[in-house]
């Protein structure tokens, strides 16, 4: 079977998404695969850093100014996906003088606003940072949720007529007369909310145009069609802390080296990162001396990471790109500007764009260049909106309104509802039932899980990372079989219990690089509620082995059950049998 | 003034709570020592001797001990000691528990929808066994979120009971908020508090009872998640049965669990009346030992340390939830006495991929001789006088095999008379 499409994206992280959505808004027929959830790649396995462009303000001017630039419109248009916690470069005392002056000379130069702070003024902010303290240069760095920023521009696209197919593999490019023509896609078994098509069946997709936006695995794609892209994976491991030490993101200002950086994000805290080329994407080892140089040298700068809990790590692959013959063998060396690849000019395949490198703050711009560099192809002469469009969820949120006493809901949990959901507080929220918290660590409720089931389907990791429900401290000890029942009776049984134990497993994944002090500790006490409170290891539901019941204790009284046990309400009758019972 | 006891028992769990009874009843003065709430909020109040062997369901407990490994707590103390433990426990809790009839397991529906097996369970979940062939109705309620009683019905129906079930979701009658904890619903049906329903105000237990009514058909037995009363949880589950005119019991749920909360009170009243000296809330943070032999320990009291001296001593401090084994990212330890854990030197061995795959931490404990006595890394005991029970002892994933209690009941049990024995000998 086969569609069509003027456009097809390949990619589901910021980049793919911010061009499905600018496409759209141009009115441009267009259709995204991914083969995971959205956010399934790089995107997902990021800190989250809202880039003032200090960062990048000595080595690579250009992306400064381009981090700057979408900074401010970003925070026009996606306001509720971001929190401006603001930034700074902290100086210790073995850190090189010259350094911090060329960092903020850099800052200066691209238009990044940066102010001096004593060590003093810097403690003041930052109560927790080392005595060490030299001083800081302070800029609008800040958090942003990838995810919900993801999410938000794919439901815009989609409300403007694109398709959004998640769980959607491409195994081929087709390629016809040097010219792609389409991709075919296999959608994949397991749960997940597929509408449109069948796990195990495979889709044709005929596009006048596709653009490759798979990041770190580019090289895969482009090989598929014949041209080489020469994609350099680099992973970074990212450590989740329980709270937040710090509530401005804390860098280290010194050149670079791994572990100087400290982002606070809605409830925690993340510690990054490693840079580490890698030859595949999909598979490269997640090292033990990656999580302890994370806490070991950030704990120089803030003391009490050291004693902190860690609730787990993940690891990202960076897609770096370099142009060939560049050289580089550091990968820390590596730009980290962008590129369009047209293919048409470069390799002589026409009806492929490749988009490598950038970072998650420039996924607009990005987004922007490809989309005109498609339209002109196309002859499409529409214009970029998404500088001054706002996201679903962002517009009119520029007050946070009281909506506790609205929606029945104690402080902190509307609080951080309204934050989470901005102007669609109202639509998601609203609701005829009672609205218990299901998620306590993260103050998720019902309703607004109800709400993110109602996009993502079967898949609760997809529900997960639409509200964080499971992230807190337990992991989903607490919660995740609270969030699986969401979805029955839609989905029967036995598709709850996959959904369950794949968001369990996932949850597993991450923690098994914090297992020590309490994180170790509450992962004893989930495998205790899981295992031996739910047995839900030795659940006969879920194995070939029928159980023999006449073979178990049917209660003392089994007689009581041949008869059904229908009774009139009188006193029981005491008929337990004592011989049981042995003297001490 | 010194405070002095025959046998000081560091821990108020089930293990340490059993070791201090059984220690009493040898007519030693004993002296139960515990900091935090026990961790009997998180437990299921069911007590499993052993459900699990190699992986394989086990429907007679007694006959699967001999296929544990012999560094197993249960091959420590023996079945007798297992089954003492057990008699020491029926007798705590006379009528509120059921199972003592027979060695064989029971089968329990879980809050989850799948079936455990267990030695033990309260009266309050009895008429609920799996194992009986009876047409049944599960009711939730749509703000208590941990359980779902469709859901659970439909998962029962998948793990093969015999008998049909049903499940509904109905609201708890009244005006109560929507996260509210368990303990408010259990207060208002002890009190029988008077609730707003659309006939006016109406006793809450027969307002329940009507709100189930219409969904009963032809069932011959209702279960609730286990809320029904705190403290009288018997009148209660009769009220609903007499309304309903069948039998009602109880599903056993996570923390706060008030089926765990009702057996630490039976236990509790127990050692009261056995003469058990309780001293809570304060940690133990030090020891004094006169060469092999542990002379006192010490709790720490807003900074300062109080001493509490004994001839005997139980350590009875859970294993890695309740922070009787703790650990660092460097090592595993014990943290009073730093009695040796054995474990692997790379935190990275300390766990499978998979997140119900055989876990070495989960069996992270001490080890002890047959006396129940802590052992050294190089097998030495650590001190003459010192025993470990319950969840601090290695070697069992009570997880796993569903034993966590029975470990509790028959190692505190071993210890308990030991350290009584020995305590009136000298």
């Amino acid at each position: 079977m086969a569609t069509e499409t003027e456009v097809l994206v390949i990619g589901g992280g910021s980049t793919g998404c911010g061009i499905v959505r600018d496409l759209a808004l141009r009115g441009v027929d267009a259709t995204l695969v991914e083969r995971g959830n959205l956010t399934h790649g790089t995107t997902g396995r990021m800190h989250g850093l809202l880039h003032s462009g200090g960062r990048y303000a000595v080595s690579d001017q250009e992306s400064a100014a381009e981090c700057i630039a979408e900074n401010r419109i970003l925070r026009e248009v996606a306001g509720h996906t971001i929190e401006m916690t603001g930034g700074l470069f902290v100086q210790l005392a073995d850190d090189a003088d010259d350094y911090f002056e060329e960092k903020l000379a850099g800052c200066r130069a691209c238009g990044i606003p940066a102010e001096v702070l004593t060590g003093e003024e810097a403690r003041a902010m930052e109560p927790y940072l080392t005595r060490d303290v030299e001083r800081a240069i302070r800029v609008p760095d800040g958090a942003i949720d990838p995810f919900r920023l993801c999410v938000a521009n794919a439901a815009d696209a989609e409300e403007h007529g694109a398709r959004i197919e998640t769980h959607a593999e491409v195994t081929d490019v087709l390629v016809e007369d040097s010219r792609v023509t389409g991709v075919e896609v296999r959608h994949e078994s397991g749960p997940g909310k597929r509408s449109h098509y069948e796990p195990g069946t495979t889709e044709r997709i005929e596009a006048n145009h596709v653009v490759n936006a798979t990041g770190a695995w580019a090289g895969q794609l482009g090989a598929m069609a014949g041209v080489e892209v020469e994609v350099r994976p680099s992973k970074g491991v990212m450590t989740v802390m329980n709270t937040r030490q710090v509530d401005t993101v804390v860098n280290r200002c010194r050149p670079k080296g791994d572990a100087d950086i400290i982002v606070p994000h809605e409830t925690a805290c993340i510690l990054g990162t490693t840079d580490v080329e890698v030859e595949d994407p999909d598979d490269y080892p997640e090292e033990q001396w990656e999580v302890d140089a994370m806490i070991d040298t950030l704990s120089e700068l803030v003391p009490i990471l050291k004693e902190a809990r860690t609730l787990r790590s993940f690891w990202g692959v960076r897609p770096l790109y370099e142009p060939p013959d560049t050289g580089t063998t550091d990968p820390t060396d590596i730009t980290r500007q962008f590129f369009l690849l047209d293919h048409a000019e470069r390799d002589g395949l026409e009806g492929m764009t490749s988009i490598v490198g950038g970072k998650l703050t420039t996924y607009r711009l990005m987004a922007e260049q490809i989309t005109n560099h498609v339209c002109e192809k196309l002859g499409v002469e529409a214009t970029c909106h998404t500088a001054d469009e706002p996201l679903p969820g962002s517009d009119d949120f520029s007050v946070l309104r009281d909506y506790m006493e609205e929606f029945g809901l104690r402080s902190p949990v509307g609080r951080r509802s309204t934050e989470r959901l901005g102007s669609m507080a109202d639509e998601v929220l609203k609701t005829d039932g009672p609205n218990p918290v299901i998620c306590t660590c993260e103050a998720v409720t019902r309703a607004e899980l109800d709400h993110a089931i109602s996009d993502a389907g079967t898949d609760l990791n997809a529900t997960r990372i639409r509200t964080r429900a499971s992230m807190g401290n337990c992991q989903g000890g607490f919660c995740a079989h609270r969030m699986a029942a969401l979805l029955h009776p839609a989905y029967d049984e036995a598709t709850t219990r996959t959904a369950l134990d794949e968001l369990y497993e996932e949850r597993w994944k991450g923690q098994r690089h914090a297992l020590w002090g309490e994180q170790l500790s509450q992962a004893m006490l989930n495998h205790a509620l899981h295992a031996t409170t739910m047995n839900r290891d030795g659940d006969p539901a879920a194995t070939e082995d029928e159980i023999e019941y006449a073979r178990f204790d049917a209660g003392p009284t089994p007689e009581a059950a041949a008869d059904g046990g229908r009774r009139d309400g009188g006193a029981r009758e005491e008929t337990d049998d004592e011989e049981g019972r042995r003297g001490d | 003034m010194a405070i002095e006891d025959d046998v000081c028992v560091i821990g108020g769990g089930l293990a340490g709570m059993t070791a201090a009874l059984r220690a009493a009843r040898e007519g030693a003065r004993v002296r139960l020592l515990s900091h935090k709430k026990s961790t009997l909020r998180h437990a299921s109040g069911l007590i499993d001797i052993l459900g699990y062997a190699d992986g394989e369901l086990v429907a007679e407990p007694f006959d699967a001990l001999a296929s544990l490994p012999e560094s197993h707590p249960y091959r420590r103390v023996g079945s007798d000691a297992v089954r003492a433990g057990l008699s020491l426990f029926d007798d705590v809790t006379g009528d509120a528990y059921r199972g003592s009839h027979t060695d064989a397991n029971a089968l329990v529906a879980t809050h989850g929808g799948t079936v455990k097996p267990t030695a033990r369970y309260p009266t309050r979940v009895a008429p609920g066994l799996a194992s009986q062939s009876r047409r049944t109705l599960l009711v939730g309620f749509d703000s208590l979120t941990a359980f779902d009683a469709p859901l659970a019905a439909d998962h029962l129906a998948a793990a093969g009971v015999p008998g049909t079930t049903r499940g509904v979701t109905v609201a708890f009658p009244g005006d109560f908020r929507a996260d509210s904890r368990v303990t408010r619903f259990a207060r208002a049906l002890d009190d029988d508090e008077p609730v707003e329903t659309a006939s006016g105000p109406t006793p809450v237990r027969r307002a329940l009872a009507r709100a189930v009514e219409p969904h009963l058909g032809d069932v011959e037995r209702v279960g609730f998640p286990a809320i029904l009363g705190e403290e009288e949880s018997q009148e209660v589950r009769k009220a609903l049965e007499s309304s309903l005119g069948v039998d009602v019991f109880e599903v056993p749920m996570g923390p706060p669990s008030l089926l765990g909360l009702g057996l630490e009170a039976l236990f509790q009243e127990a050692l009261d009346s056995a003469g058990v000296r309780r001293t809570t809330g304060n940690p133990v943070v030090d020891f004094d030992a006169d060469g092999e032999r542990v002379r006192s320990v010490s709790t720490d009291r807003n900074g300062r340390q109080v001493p509490f001296h004994a001839d005997e001593f139980v350590l009875a401090t859970g294993g890695l939830v309740g922070k009787g084994i703790d650990s660092n990212r460097e090592r595993v330890v014990e943290p009073i006495f730093d009695c040796h854990v054995p474990h692997p030197d790379d935190r990275y061995e300390w766990f499978t991929d998979e997140a119900f795959g055989d876990h070495p931490f989960a069996r992270f404990g001490v080890n002890v001789d047959d006396d129940l006595r802590p052992l050294d890394a190089d097998g030495k005991v650590e001190y003459d006088n010192l025993r470990a029970v319950g969840g601090v002892l290695g070697g069992a994933d009570f997880a796993a095999e569903k034993s966590g209690s029975g470990i509790s009941l028959a190692t505190g049990h071993a210890a308990g008379r030991a350290a009584g024995a020995a305590a009136n000998q000298r």
